[in-house]
């Protein structure tokens, strides 16, 4: 094994010794050595000249950086709920079986290790796995023994086939925005209407931020240009963590022309001079991509001074990978981890509009959203405002899931009904449908006629469906482990009560809860809704909530039919004695099995 | 001039443009509870005692400034209710066996325990396996009671200057870590002289060889005292 310190010391060089890279150091530096050693720390901790702490703080923090060894090959079965329907854990297991592993242990020849975790944004071809960070989709049990033969053979991941790692956009329905463009045709636009002139017409686009929020993009890009100081900062948030999310990522691969220009025009409007793309660790595959069209638009007086001939019109774009952390999707918690520090949400006000990224005055705003900004410069709020309903304006990406025909990335007016958007996607015989991702809202066959829509049904793109032999139980239990595992633990009724939530799921699955559990987990879900401190622990219980509501018979039938039964399973408890013991006889159990 | 005032449960409270709720209230003698405040310190509203309802919305009293005809509720039994689950919260992530302890009597935990009423820990205990450090000669980390205030965090790095304490992790992860090559107190900076070995308002950090004999049950400081009527509540004593 290479031994840290030169390996690590040019990449701290690279990154100009700026503790504000932290994280982009240590993810080259785990690419190299494989973990995150102590001895890594040190010298990353020195050549940064900052504690050591800080180093620790930000390994422990992002789930893909390990300060264990985990071997030369580190898989990782996405988890979430559309993965489970398609079969990601017979697939696992089978994994897990020939390479004679156990789960997150790895290997006696330190070569591989194989777990479980989050959703990766490949639900429209799942089941997928990440490979040191790459994501393989479309697994199948052909291709998961293609992964082990090429593990056992030590093969290195470059030379891997490339069929391996291809990821397909899935583009089932275009309007407006999934239409390619020319590149610096919206920048042309832009420039013609004016720096006023363009911020005008996003404010009469009316166009609301596509993260989910919905907040006015005009009345966003108009506070930051209004805040007082020289710099200011666009930050574009591809960190699409939402499970069952994956729009962003097709824009990202096929319209970044849309993107990257979309983010100069916010810096034009803004007076921004500087935008970061927040790429979600899992869309490493498309790092280098979009670094070669932005080295590109340098090239093309696209990016950099000057931008079109136009003085004073400078702007660039740099990639900034995110490593696995839900929460970083949160604007300040975003804002927080691009300046090296952990992705935990800040205290507001102030608002990231006045004090953003190292204080400066900072938009935050969605992919998507961004897009839209080339769209608006083309033809104008007005024509842009004439598309979907008066309060939701424009297009939106929905992302495709689960019980369906065609999973992918539809494109739709807002206002759409849901009945149409399943009808499209060749759903039949759906029980439910959960929009906006496991934050969003569980609805039932009796809501299909609502519209996706701000002002009925908003949401940042996840549609997940679930077919009539679902249990949505299940689907509630998964996103219920989801926010104990992506709870960023800063605030307590978050930090405890998505881990009570969890707890509580579990409890009732192994068929040992009671009418209690089930009034408890309401009383904790409204809690953590009331008094959390960001929009993660808000929206953690709000699956559980509506599959309680609307599902309320796949909770009873696995109820205790006692009132209440204690937390601890004795049974279970006297196991450990009875190892100890060597005992296994009738009188080392507390009553026969029933 | 007419001062300007927002309300407290009704009653007219004057502040300053720029202080925050709890400052406010506290500058008019009137008790917000709170854990991982203290006025010396940059505000952290994390452990979200503090809340109170702004016109009707939750907002941490130690974040959320002052205005002027603002309605804040804050001693209301709803808010009360939810202060006992909060405290109950940080009991059982943790494990808090307050009868072994030395911080007894002198322990905001415990002491807002007793103050909102939390007679069980109503939730399944977690009992997470968690250490002691005890290498340092002086003081003792008991990490099994640390609720992760980030006091120690704030003092060690913005009045010792020395960034000892830091949090790591996420979520259930959440811990505290120190500053030296084995991740040990006696390896680090840290003398007992610093600020951040006395901010600890639980029994996490404390001084060695004080123990009990601080102050016998029935003179510690909570017992007293509820917290709520310290006038000074929020200031942790010297350490003895």
């Amino acid at each position: 094994m290479p031994t840290a310190d030169p390996i690590v010391s040019a990449i701290v060089e690279k990154y100009r010794k700026n503790p504000t890279y932290v994280l982009q150091i240590l993810r080259e530096a785990q690419e190299a050595l494989d973990w995150i050693s102590p001895d890594t720390v040190e010298a990353v901790a020195s050549g940064l000249n900052i504690p050591r702490t800080r180093v620790q703080s930000v390994v422990q923090f992002y789930s893909f950086l390990y300060d264990k060894p985990r071997g030369r090959y580190r898989l990782l079965f996405a988890d979430n709920i559309t993965d489970r329907m398609a079969g990601n854990i017979a697939l696992f297991e089978h994994m897990l079986n020939r390479l004679k592993i156990k789960r997150g242990v790895v290997s006696s020849d330190g070569l591989v290790s194989v777990d479980l975790a989050s959703d990766t944004g490949m639900c429209d071809q799942g089941p997928a796995l990440l490979a040191n960070n790459r994501a393989i989709p479309r697994l199948t049990m052909r291709r998961v023994d293609e992964i082990c033969d090429l593990v056992k053979a030590r093969a290195p991941l470059d030379e891997w086939p490339a069929d391996l790692f291809r990821v397909d956009d899935n583009i089932r329905r275009r309007e407006t925005l999934l239409t390619p463009i020319t590149s610096g045709v919206a920048l042309d636009a832009a420039i013609a209407r004016g720096r006023q002139g363009m911020l005008d017409e996003v404010k009469r686009a009316n166009v609301r931020g596509r993260g989910g929020a919905g907040f006015p993009m005009g009345r966003k890009w108009e506070g930051a240009r209004n805040a007082p100081g020289a710099e200011r900062y666009i930050v574009c948030n591809a960190d699409e963590g939402e499970p069952g999310t994956f729009k962003d990522r097709v824009l990202l691969n096929s319209f970044s022309v849309r993107v990257l220009e979309g983010m100069a025009i916010a810096g034009y409007a803004t007076g921004a001079t500087k935008g970061f793309i927040y790429l979600r660790g899992e869309y490493k595959h498309l790092q280098a991509k979009l670094q070669r069209e932005i080295d590109e638009m340098r090239a093309d007086a696209r990016l950099g001074a000057s931008i079109r001939g136009c003085p004073g019109f400078d702007f660039d774009i740099e990639i900034y990978m995110g490593a696995g952390a839900y929460i970083c999707g949160e604007g300040t918690a975003m804002v927080n981890s691009l300046e090296g520090k952990l992705g935990r949400p800040r205290v507001r006000p102030p608002s990231m509009v006045q004090v953003g990224y190292l204080g400066k005055p900072t938009v935050v705003d969605n992919v998507e959203s961004l897009a839209h900004a080339t769209e608006i410069a083309i033809e104008g709020g007005a024509r842009f405002a004439k598309r979907g309903t008066r309060f939701s304006t424009g297009t939106k990406l929905l992302s495709i899931s689960g019980d369906c025909e065609r999973p992918g990335v539809y494109e739709y007016q807002f206002g759409v009904t849901i009945a149409r958007v399943l009808e499209d996607c060749g759903a039949k015989a759906v029980s439910a449908v959960q929009i906006g991702g496991a934050s969003g809202v569980l609805l039932t066959p009796d809501e299909f006629s609502r519209r996706i829509a701000f002002e009925d049904v908003p949401t940042a793109g996840a549609f997940m469906v679930f077919g009539v032999d679902r249990d949505i139980f299940e689907v509630a239990r998964n996103f219920a482990h989801f926010f104990a595992h992506e709870s960023c633990g800063f605030c307590t009724p978050c930090r405890v009560g998505t881990t009570i939530q969890r707890n509580i799921m579990d409890k009732i699955a192994e068929g040992r809860g009671a009418r209690y559990e089930v009034n408890e987990l309401k009383r904790v879900v409204e809690f953590m809704k009331r008094f959390s401190h960001c929009g993660l622990g808000e929206t953690a219980g709000n699956a559980v909530r509506d599959a309680l509501n609307k599902f309320r018979p796949a909770f009873e039938r696995r109820l205790h039919a006692k009132d209440f039964a204690p937390a601890i399973d004795l049974e279970r408890a006297l196991e450990p004695a009875r190892r100890i013991t060597a005992r296994d006889d009738a009188e080392a159990h507390l009553e026969t099995e029933s | 001039m007419a001062e300007t005032t927002f309300n407290i449960d009704e009653l007219p409270i004057p502040f300053t443009p720029g202080q925050t709720i709890l400052e406010a209230a506290k500058a008019a003698g009137i008790y917000i509870p709170h854990l991982c405040y203290q006025p010396e310190f940059k505000a952290h509203g994390g452990c979200k005692m503090c809340t109170v309802m702004v016109n009707g919305k939750p907002q941490t009293a130690c974040t959320h400034k002052a205005a002027a005809e603002q309605e804040v509720e804050v001693d209301t039994p709803e808010l009360n209710a939810s202060r006992r689950t909060l405290v109950q919260m940080m009991f059982i992530e943790g494990n808090h066996f307050c009868p072994g302890c030395e911080k007894s009597g002198a322990c905001q935990l415990q002491a807002l325990a007793y103050e909102y009423e939390m007679l069980t820990p109503h939730f399944v205990e977690l009992f997470p396996e968690r250490n002691i450090d005890a290498s340092h000669p002086d003081v003792l980390i008991d990490y099994n009671r640390c609720v992760l205030c980030e006091l120690c965090v704030r003092a060690s790095r913005d009045v010792d200057h020395k960034e000892v304490f830091a949090i790591a992790g996420r979520g259930q992860d959440a811990r505290l870590i120190v500053n030296s090559p084995s991740g040990k107190l006696g390896d680090s900076a840290l003398a007992v002289t610093d600020r951040a070995a006395q901010v600890c308002p639980v029994g996490a950090i404390i001084v060695k060889r004080v123990g009990f004999a601080a102050a016998p049950i029935g003179e510690r400081m909570y017992d007293k005292n509820p917290i709520s009527a310290e006038a000074d509540s929020c200031e942790i004593p010297e350490a003895q």
